[in-house]
């Protein structure tokens, strides 16, 4: 396919993977974080990290927006489906992450809850004309990627004057995701990264600007990388060419996609519909400060939480899971005692496991070799449904 | 009476066995089906059988939508049981066919079902011998369901079991993979897009015909169906206790199906085929069996596509393109529900 087989041209990578072992030094160690959960799954997808020399290490960010939404946001999205009774309208990926009691979207959906999946929030406006009866609640999560949209229904159900339609709003964002990762290792005086991936389709939006300031507080460089095999791999290049020459920059790989000061339309309506919440709870970095978006006052009459009243659940994860190590990028996936045994994506107990951007997730669909092929077995596996 | 085929529906009485389902079968079914067997209006067919073994194969269809481009369920449902029966190595001879009607199902589209189920049996040389019919009470079936049985003879010295296969036989397929789950997915209500993307539908009995006629020493044939070449080599990989190995490169994959799979990030190689077959065959035999294949006007696309192994048993894996290597998981259900 034209413009896409291009970047996944083996010839090409054959000879970045040739720059980057002879650029490396041997006695060095290169631990390198993809903030993205998009570049996650292209890593293993394509297998790079078979194309990396051993001293070249791929960690993986919190950049998955279902993995890193706290249960008790999860468990406010049931009860509006199951206690409110309104039709929720959710991305695909979310159905089936487990709030608390392990209980999910979709086992909600099985229990009769009106739970329609999306693969575009206009759908949910659509949904909301076609049963006035109904209300419709759209469950918008996602980074900075998925801001506008959520914006663009806000601005035209403000418009339409539909009475029927509410937003549940969970859209986060990336750089003081970055700086939570990065705060705690600073006041302790430790390095856990010697370079970071930067997003893609984020960058696209709030543009290469924003990571100025992370690059002079932690002293790390950032390189903003396209989601093609290609495209990361000369990413890492370009990272450890940076990390060789102790330069601390912010470099961008994305330029066919990328600027400076990012899509400034889509920042303006961003700034219309929504103000930035004082604090935000995270799946696996905690509360964090100044990280996510509400509603603003002027679309009030669209915001679900002031529409409902919602309980705010205690929702604590399993004890076991290691997602919020994993979505720190401190442990592998495969650190984790659940990982391939009682959580697949199958029966996901923790939330890594559920999205193909979760770090959990792309091991286990891509490189789980360590699983004896037993557990691969649709019979090993219903026995836990 | 006559039925009104262009604007009646189904109703209750249609599956009652009273004089309605015999005005239905006579001048609905046996028009376009029309056979010596069916015509003794028997609730059986009989006939002959050649003295040897037989292969046996039920598949029941449940579609949607029942059209779509390509094909639709009538066609879908005489090819998939053709093409199970015919992964033994069978000649496939007859086949049967039930129909689950919903009440209220409109008969102009039950006979654009029936004539296309009949044209495929009529090209593919396999009649519908006997059949059923049954009415559910509108709300208990989404419109029709079509089950589908079939019978072939296997020729003597023909042997197509999992148990055959050996560590370096090569994996050949007869062309493009994901055509026929991409096209039933352009037509879901809820995720319509324009594609010339057609279902790659089609009996697949006389490609293996040429196939074992060229090297009978075939190991095993599958069919690709739901799941895609993933799900049908996992499995075969656990029944066997063999590492498969695949290469990226040499799958085909049309510009449609790679666009949509990009598009909603889906994998080729889990989505489902209906006129494809997989082939594991000695190494030291597979460029005959890749001559024969390419010279078959259903094959005409065909490559080899990986290799089996002892290492890794059980597994499937993948050389990327990039050159890196990833497994092929096995995954619980196939990405796309009711695509046959």
């Amino acid at each position: 396919m034209k413009y896409v087989n291009e970047f996944r041209n083996g010839d090409a990578a054959r000879v970045l993977a040739e720059k980057i072992a002879r650029e490396v030094h041997p006695e060095r160690q290169y631990r390198l974080m993809e903030f993205c959960g998009g570049h996650t799954h292209t890593i293993f997808r394509y297998g790079i990290p078979d194309l990396l020399p051993a001293n070249v290490q791929m960690m993986h960010g919190p950049g998955c927006p279902v993995c890193v939404l706290p249960m008790k946001r999860i468990d406010a999205a049931i009860e509006l489906a199951m206690k409110h009774n309104v039709i929720l309208c959710s991305y695909g990926d979310m159905l089936r992450v487990p709030g608390s009691h392990r209980m999910s979207l979709q086992k909600a959906k099985g229990q009769g809850a009106d739970i329609r999946m999306l693969y575009s929030p206009a759908d949910a406006l659509e949904i909301a004309r076609q049963c006035p009866d109904r209300e419709v609640v759209f469950f918008a999560i996602g980074f900075e990627t998925t801001t506008p949209p959520t914006a663009v229904i806000l601005q035209q159900a403000d418009q339409m004057g539909l009475k029927n339609f509410s937003v549940f709003c969970n859209h986060v964002m990336t750089p003081p995701a970055i700086r939570g990762i990065l705060e705690p290792a600073r006041q302790s005086g430790q390095t856990i990264l010697e370079g970071l991936v930067g997003p893609g389709h984020v960058s696209l939006i709030i543009g290469a600007n924003p990571y100025q300031d992370l690059v002079k507080d932690y002293q790390l460089p950032i390189v903003i990388s396209g989601f093609e095999p290609l495209d990361l791999l000369h990413s890492i290049l370009m990272l450890i060419q940076q990390v060789n020459a102790g330069s601390r920059m912010v470099e961008n790989q994305y330029t066919r996609a990328v600027t400076d000061s990012g899509n400034q339309k889509a920042q303006a309506m961003i700034e219309e519909c929504f103000e930035v919440r004082e604090s935000f709870e995270w799946r696996g970095l905690g509360e964090l400060p100044n990280s996510a978006l509400r509603i603003r006052e002027a679309f009030a009459h669209l915001d679900a939480e002031r529409r409902y009243s919602l309980t705010e659940s205690i929702g604590q994860d399993n004890k076991a899971c290691e997602c919020p190590a994993v979505l720190r990028g401190a442990k592998k996936p495969t650190d984790c005692k659940l990982f391939g045994t009682s959580c697949t994506p199958e029966n996901p107990i923790g939330s890594c496991m559920v999205s193909s951007e979760g770090a959990c997730a792309a091991y286990y669909t891509y490189r789980s070799r360590a699983i004896p092929a037993k557990s691969f077995s649709v019979n090993s596996l219903s026995k836990e449904v | 009476m006559k039925q009104d085929l262009q604007h009646g529906v189904i109703e209750m009485a249609h599956g009652s066995g009273g004089r309605a389902m015999a005005e239905l079968i006579d001048q609905l079914f046996l028009k376009h089906f029309d056979n010596q067997w069916l015509r003794q209006k028997q609730d059986h067919a009989v006939f002959q059988v050649p003295a040897g073994r037989l292969a046996m194969s039920t598949d029941s269809h449940v579609v949607s939508p029942l059209f779509f481009p390509g094909g639709d369920i009538g066609a879908l449902s005489v090819h998939g049981t053709i093409n199970d029966v015919a992964m033994s190595g069978a000649r496939p001879l007859y086949l049967s066919a039930g129909f689950v009607i919903e009440e209220g199902f409109p008969l102009a589209d039950l006979e654009r079902v029936v004539r296309s189920m009949a044209r495929a049996s009529r090209e593919a040389g396999v009649p519908v011998v006997t059949g059923d019919t049954k009415v559910v009470e509108k709300g208990n079936a989404d419109g029709l369901y079509i089950n589908t049985t079939g019978i072939g003879m296997v020729p003597d010295g023909i042997d197509m079991e999992p148990r055959n296969i050996q560590p370096g036989d090569r994996i050949l397929i007869n062309g493009s993979i994901g055509d026929h789950g991409i096209a039933i997915l352009s037509q879901r209500e809820n995720l319509t897009f324009d594609t010339d993307l057609q279902s790659d539908s089609q009996p697949l009995h006389t490609l293996v015909s040429a196939m074992l006629k060229s090297v009978p020493g075939i190991r095993c044939m599958r069919d690709p169906t739901r799941g895609g070449v993933a799900a049908t080599l996992n499995e075969l990989a656990q029944q066997t206790g063999l590492g498969m190995v695949l290469e990226e490169s040499s799958l085909v994959i049309s510009p449609a199906v790679q666009a949509v799979s990009e598009l909603l990030g889906l994998d080729p190689l889990y989505i489902a085929n209906e006129g494809k077959l997989l082939a594991f065959c000695p190494s030291g035999e597979v460029d005959k069996l890749l001559a024969a294949m390419r010279s078959h006007p259903m094959g005409q696309n065909a490559s080899i596509i990986g290799e089996v192994q002892a290492e890794n048993a059980g597994m499937v894996s993948l050389n990327t393109c990039f050159g890196g290597q990833r497994l092929v998981d096995w995954r619980y259900s196939d990405p796309l529900p009711r695509i046959c």
